[in-house]
């Protein structure tokens, strides 16, 4: 029986380990090598490395420090941010990441998702796409960049996204980035209605309760940050994940 | 020495990655003489079988991977580097290598599941496979999968391994010193660490 996958997002600022909340402010958490070697330990079931700055910044990969990252990772590893080429595509999987996330902020046509996944395969390509809702309550592209989008709905451009070969979509919703008070359940809906290859969702969870309401709500994996970084009610740093126990608990049949 | 054989697809760092971590000695390589001196032969792979199949053919080392099959030299199949040694695949419709005969099909299930089968899943798997010994104290044992096809062997008796998606599949093949597994070893923890040290002590 497939379980229902449970995913860290980390998030990397200069080679260090950050938590924003709503795309704001960033705390520093720690070394992010320390972070894989303790989740490694937990067996945790995929890990999805965001660099923020790289692509904000115009930056490429810091592909050294992404080797030196990858070189520890025993679970399938994600990584996003300042991909733009196919180059870029086929030095990450060289090094050892299993899928290469393109972020809609930098993708100004879709050509760089069909290129990819021709090569590479579908499941190897993933696209994540940054979500707010604007003053109407419409969910919208965030967009952090100069780049304007000629598409700013979200649930077109979700959509295109898997036309063009995306195995694989990852939303985060910029409102509940970090607040740690569930997901935005209406959202997974929306979105599970609208794609047919897995939706893996971000922002908001709090507790292992909520990672469920995700599943419930049609999502195929559940993804979060603070919940794996903080522990207790004053957010001490404390690297934690789910026993498998826990997990099949929770995911009964799910 | 075990080769992984890079013939332009798949991941193959983080099979050396793993192998590093065992302290296994490997070598990522295209070199057909390099191929051909190493003990054990890792054959990874992901993306499409045909293209698989048509860079293989363009290396020219289909007739030496099927001569070390012959001579019992240990090759392991990962993912679609499982698929390839079967007889033929559905996907492209092309011929396989041929070093275990079985056929490559599509997995036909109802809409609500997704396709591909991606995430962790449960094995079943023959307890006195030298792949899976390690395991006896193990309530369960699991895997990485990511797979739109899956391998049916010609023969009951080549299936080492089977897993579940609303139907029972082969996810691990063995004939001789030929080995294939669907999911991904590399990506497995420790339940992957054990199984390519099984195989690095063959």
């Amino acid at each position: 029986m497939l379980r229902a996958r449970t995913i860290p997002i980390l998030l990397l600022r200069n080679k260090g380990l950050v938590k924003t909340v709503q795309f704001g402010k960033s705390k520093y958490i720690g070394d992010p090598i320390n972070a894989v070697k303790l989740f490694n330990d937990k067996e945790v079931d995929e890990l999805v490395f965001l660099d923020i700055d790289a692509s904000k910044e115009g930056k490429k990969p810091d592909f050294e420090y992404i080797q030196s990252i990858a070189s520890e990772c025993f679970m399938p590893l994600g990584y996003g941010g300042g991909i733009s080429t196919m180059n870029d595509i086929a030095t990450l999987f060289s090094l050892g990441v299993e899928k290469v996330i393109l972020n809609s902020n930098v993708l100004t046509d879709l050509n760089l998702i069909k290129e990819a996944s021709s090569i590479y395969g579908n499941q190897s390509i993933v696209v994540s796409v940054d979500v707010q809702k604007n003053l109407f309550g419409k969910y919208q592209l965030y967009s952090h960049s100069r780049i304007k989008h000629k598409q700013t709905d979200l649930f077109q451009f979700v959509k295109d996204a898997e036309m063009a070969g995306a195995g694989e979509i990852i939303v985060n919703s910029v409102d509940r980035d970090g607040m740690m008070n569930g997901y935005d359940l209406k959202l997974i809906q929306q979105l599970s209605d609208t794609l047919t290859v897995p939706l893996v969702i971000a922002g908001g969870a709090g507790n292992l309760n909520h990672l469920r309401e995700a599943i419930d709500a049609g999502a195929s994996a559940a993804a979060a940050g603070s919940l794996f970084i903080y522990h207790g009610p004053h957010k001490a740093v404390l690297i934690n994940y789910p026993t498998y126990k826990e997990l099949k608990d929770i995911f009964q049949n799910r | 020495m075990i080769a992984i054989v890079d013939y332009g697809m798949g991941n193959l760092g983080s099979i050396a990655n793993m192998l590093n971590k065992i302290g296994c000695a490997n070598k990522i390589t295209s070199d057909l003489a390099e191929i051909d001196r190493a003990e054990k032969l890792i054959l990874p792979g992901v993306g499409s079988y045909a293209q698989a199949m048509k860079n293989l053919n363009d290396m020219n080392v289909i007739p030496l991977l099927q001569s070390k099959g012959a001579n019992n030299i240990p090759i392991l199949g990962i993912c679609l580097g499982m698929q390839l040694l079967a007889s033929h695949s559905e996907e492209g419709h092309v011929p396989g290598l041929n070093l275990i005969p079985g056929n490559v099909v599509k997995f036909v299930l109802p809409n609500t599941l997704k396709v591909p089968h991606m995430g962790w899943n449960t094995i079943k798997y023959k307890e006195d496979c030298e792949l899976f010994q390690g395991f006896e104290n193990l309530e369960e044992v699991r895997y990485y999968f990511v797979h739109s096809y899956h391998f049916q062997p010609e023969l009951s008796e080549y299936q080492i391994a089977s897993a579940n998606y609303e139907m029972d599949f082969t996810c691990g093949v063995q004939k001789g010193n030929v080995y294939g597994v669907q999911f991904h070893p590399e990506k497995s923890h420790s339940f992957g660490m054990k199984l390519l040290q099984n195989f690095s002590q063959l």
